[in-house]
């Protein structure tokens, strides 16, 4: 890549990015100044998206429409998850009740409701209970009871058995196996039927606010700018909704509730949210080796006793012998030359899981970050005019691993605190966006709160010396006997990306290289997770500066990101002329698992939302 | 005669493209439970090629029309979110809709055509998930309407029509009179987005139902699957060093 002195009569003084890339198809010199602040290094351009490099500044925007269509509802809901369509379906099963007009509109950014949606997953139905008390008339797929739980510690050839006493967290009696995206497939017809406007495939890009700084609503994404950042021809602005109450359920580490937790400061009095990564497939195994109803989970190998983690096999009772399992990986880890996909990949390997594998086919690869932070990690989760339910706030229940059922309480106890405020006939109301700190009242008055605080030590006893043992013990003792009444809080680590130590100071993992039968390369599972992005509009995941990657992560810590990521998006490639190696970003391999945006040492990804549609295509993960 | 209305007829298609398709356990066809459906890609390009006209005054009326289950209802929806002024949506489902190929679906479409006096019929050039390439000519045929396939560029001149058409040899140009029967090409344009504030004003435009027994159509099909298979797994390449390598390899597996 040639770099160009670019000097311009009027010079912009931004610190923007360098050279443009000769193959760039709208190369047009003359437009930037730009000045290094660090290294007088080379560094070809790679971020080009407007919350970078913004366009109000950009001759190529001159004259662009950005006037933005807008419209008006009660509530607006991103996200069209467990907790965005729970809360949508109380909402409309209140006003059905008590004859109100009352209009909920759902975005999604998948191009159908279920297609982002990915976990192992064990549901414990009590949230679905109360939703819907006939679920099982309305033919909600839970087709698969618990009916055998087994608990192993591996080591490198053997297992050791691990009893899986009632009282335990692990237990999942009364549970059924899901495949969570036909679930809230499922949950996406309830609340159609009931009235919910939903519109996936348009993703909130943006949060709007109103004079007086509460929130007003969301703005869909634009649509038509090219991968370099000028306008295409069909250059189309998103959409503004603006609503009295939004509520943000974007999952695990949403990129708009990062944003609101700066601007509402929501996380000065808990800990930083630490989080895993876990990779799942799907397999259609040989008939004589399918249990249905069998949860298999275990601990150890092929992790060492300080990196958090563990895996999970259950097998599905649908008719066909499908299994569902993968591996937890914490993102506490240290070692940058960690991979959670080889992990995966060699893990199939042991002899207890390579027996059930064996002779079948996979046929459906993805991964997705979660919450590992609990309690200690709770933020404010009000705001004035909006809210967080779901795993965005986090919910999650670790040592259950369970967060479906939380996730779906939290939409439902949201939906119940606005209710009566959103149909009020004055609504009375300080600030412009409507603020609802009763929903925070009713959470900590919930079983959520009660499940969340027993359970808040298991996680960061982890971090002892004893490491994965130390944990075993702790659960073993004060979960299991005393139920977490114990009047200590422990803390956790800090930041997941202040973890990593220097390459130098770590040893390199020998991988073994995928048979193609059992384990995999990453090029192929990415295939299998069907994801694809629009290939022409400007890259989602965004570098605050362009020259970090090469001179901070990959300098120091040989660029775990390009092990750290389930999808071979991030790669270190040499340079086309000269020496010196620079990060290469296939955007559109992205599964939008978040993972990057967590665990970069150097915490200069941002990683945000792409065109609408875009994204992984899952079918019951 | 200005032309009145412009028919486009749209397909829904299973993405193939993109999400993980695979075969049923009993060869009977591919899983499609879940699987990520949308609008036929080259459709789309049918239906702004449509829009376009209108927008250029060279026609009057766009209606968007589509033959499957209730799921088609969107892919109409999204026509009409990109411009086209009504739908309609002709029911087929189950059995019928497993068994539908380019033939029933032409004879619904051409029913159709007759039955509303379209000029002109547009579609997409094959639909990807089946890569037939075969309802806009069986179309045209049934009409007995000249047919414009392969369109890279369409322009309207009076009573006519000239389209580009790319050949095997190049492009081709023809003019034909109108009505006649059109399908559209990956060049014929670049479709504009369904943008979400016309999704929503789509759902006030009217999409009419109606059976193929309305249209006097019968949708038994001539043609059985009889088997579906995934595409050998390709063997891997075996490398020699010399031509006598080769030519000894060759001779041993009986080749030569």
């Amino acid at each position: 890549t040639r770099e160009c002195l670019l000097t311009n009569a009027h010079a912009h003084t931004n610190i923007s990015q360098a050279a443009r890339q000769k193959n760039s198809d709208t190369f047009s010199c003359g437009l930037y100044t730009w000045r290094w602040k660090c290294s007088s290094a080379v560094t070809p351009r790679i971020t080009s998206h407007y919350t970078i490099c913004p366009r109000d500044k950009d001759p190529r925007w001159e004259g662009v429409e950005m006037e933005r269509f807008a419209d008006e509802a009660d509530v607006v809901i991103v996200g069209g998850g467990p907790a965005g369509l729970s809360a949508a379906i109380r909402l409309k099963q209140l006003a059905n009740e008590q004859e109100k007009e009352l209009r909920v509109c759902l975005v999604e950014k998948a191009s159908q409701i279920g297609a982002h949606t990915l976990s192992g997953a064990c549901l414990e139905p009590s949230a679905l209970n109360e939703l819907f008390s006939d679920w099982k008339e309305r033919g909600a797929p839970l087709n698969t009871p618990v009916t055998e739980d087994v608990f192993s510690l591996l080591t490198k050839k053997y297992r050791i058995p691990v009893p899986m006493l009632p009282g335990l967290p692990m237990n999942n009696h009364g549970n059924y196996i899901v495949r969570l995206g036909h679930f809230v497939r499922w949950l996406g017809e309830q609340a159609e039927e009931l009235g919910v406007e939903i519109y996936p495939g348009y993703a909130a890009a943006e949060v709007l606010f109103h004079e007086d700084g509460s929130v007003k609503g969301i703005a869909t994404n634009d649509v038509g700018i090219a991968k370099d950042g000028s306008p295409k021809d069909v250059f189309e602005r998103g959409m503004e909704l603006h609503a009295k109450v939004t509520l943000f359920g974007e999952g695990c580490h949403g990129h708009l509730a990062k944003q609101l937790y700066r601007q509402f400061n929501l996380r000065e009095n808990c800990e930083p949210q630490t989080y895993a990564i876990g990779l799942k497939e799907v397999w259609l195994i040989d008939e004589k080796k399918w249990r249905p109803g069998r949860v298999e989970h275990s601990v150890g190998w092929p992790l060492n006793r300080n990196t958090y983690g563990g895996s999970f096999l259950y097998h599905l009772n649908e008719g066909e012998p499908l299994v569902a399992l993968g591996v937890v990986v914490g993102l506490d880890y240290t070692n940058p030359y960690l991979s959670p996909f080889r992990e995966f990949q060699r893990w199939k390997h042991h002899p207890f899981i390579a027996k059930t594998l064996e002779g079948g086919n996979r046929i459906a690869y993805g991964a997705r970050a979660l919450n590992e932070g609990g309690y200690q990690c709770l933020p404010k989760v009000t705001f004035p005019g909006g809210m967080l339910i779901g795993c965005s706030p986090g919910f999650m229940n670790v040592p259950k691993i369970k967060g479906t059922h939380t996730a779906m309480k939290s939409g439902m106890l949201a939906a119940e605190a606005i209710f009566p405020k959103v149909t009020a006939k004055d609504l009375a109301s300080e600030t412009a966006g409507l603020h609802v700190p009763e929903y925070e009242d009713n959470l900590k008055k919930s079983w959520i709160w009660k499940e969340l605080y027993s359970v808040r030590n298991i996680r960061p006893s982890f971090h002892s010396y004893f490491g994965l043992y130390g944990g075993m013990v702790y659960t073993g003792v004060f979960y299991w006997i005393l139920r977490g009444k114990e009047p200590w809080t422990l803390k956790h680590a800090g930041l997941d990306s202040a973890q990593l130590r220097p390459a130098k100071e770590c040893t390199a993992i020998e991988y073994p290289k995928p048979d193609g039968k059992l384990s995999f390369d990453l090029l192929s599972s990415v295939a299998l997770s069907g994801t694809n992005h629009e290939g022409d509009q400007p890259p989602h995941l965004t570098l605050k500066d362009d020259s970090v990657p090469v001179a901070n992560n990959l300098a120091i810590y040989d660029g775990p990101e390009q092990r750290f990521c389930p999808a071979g998006v991030y790669e270190y490639v040499p340079l086309e002329t000269g020496e010196g190696m620079r990060l290469q970003i296939n955007a559109q391999n992205c599964v939008h698992c978040k993972t990057c945006d967590i665990k970069d040492p150097s915490q200069n990804i941002n990683w945000v939302v792409p065109e609408g549609s875009g994204g992984p295509a899952y079918n019951g993960m | 005669m200005s032309p009145a209305s412009v028919f486009v007829c749209l397909s829904l298609t299973l993405l193939s493209d993109y999400p993980v398709i695979r075969v049923k356990p009993d060869h009977s066809g591919v899983v499609t439970d879940g699987v990520k459906h949308s609008m036929n890609p080259f459709c789309e390009i049918a239906v702004e090629e449509a829009v376009k006209l209108k927008e250029k005054k060279f026609i009057k009326e766009v209606v968007a029309v589509s033959c499957g289950p209730t799921q088609v209802t969107e892919t109409i929806r999204t026509a009409l979110a990109m411009g086209c002024d009504r739908g309609i949506h002709v029911e087929v489902s189950g059995k019928d809709y497993e068994a539908m190929g380019p033939l029933q679906i032409a004879k619904i479409f051409a029913a159709l055509a007759k039955k509303e006096e379209a000029s002109l019929v547009i579609l997409g050039k094959q639909a990807i998930d089946d890569d037939c390439n075969q309802t806009g000519q069986m179309t045209a045929a049934l009409l007995d309407w000249p047919q414009g396939t392969f369109a890279s560029e369409v322009t309207i001149d009076g009573e006519k029509v000239k389209v580009v058409r790319e050949i095997d040899g190049g492009l081709e140009t023809i003019k034909i009179s109108m009505p006649a029967v059109l399908t559209a090409d990956l060049r014929l344009n670049t479709p504009r987005y369904a943008t979400l504030p016309n999704i929503m004003k789509a759902k006030k435009k009217k999409i009419a139902n109606m059976k193929p027994a309305d249209l006097g159509v019968d949708m038994v099909s001539r043609v059985e699957v009889l088997r579906v298979d995934e595409p050998p797994t390709r063997l891997a390449g075996v490398k020699v060093e010399t031509v006598d390598d080769l030519v000894a390899k060759l001779k041993a597996n009986g080749t030569i």
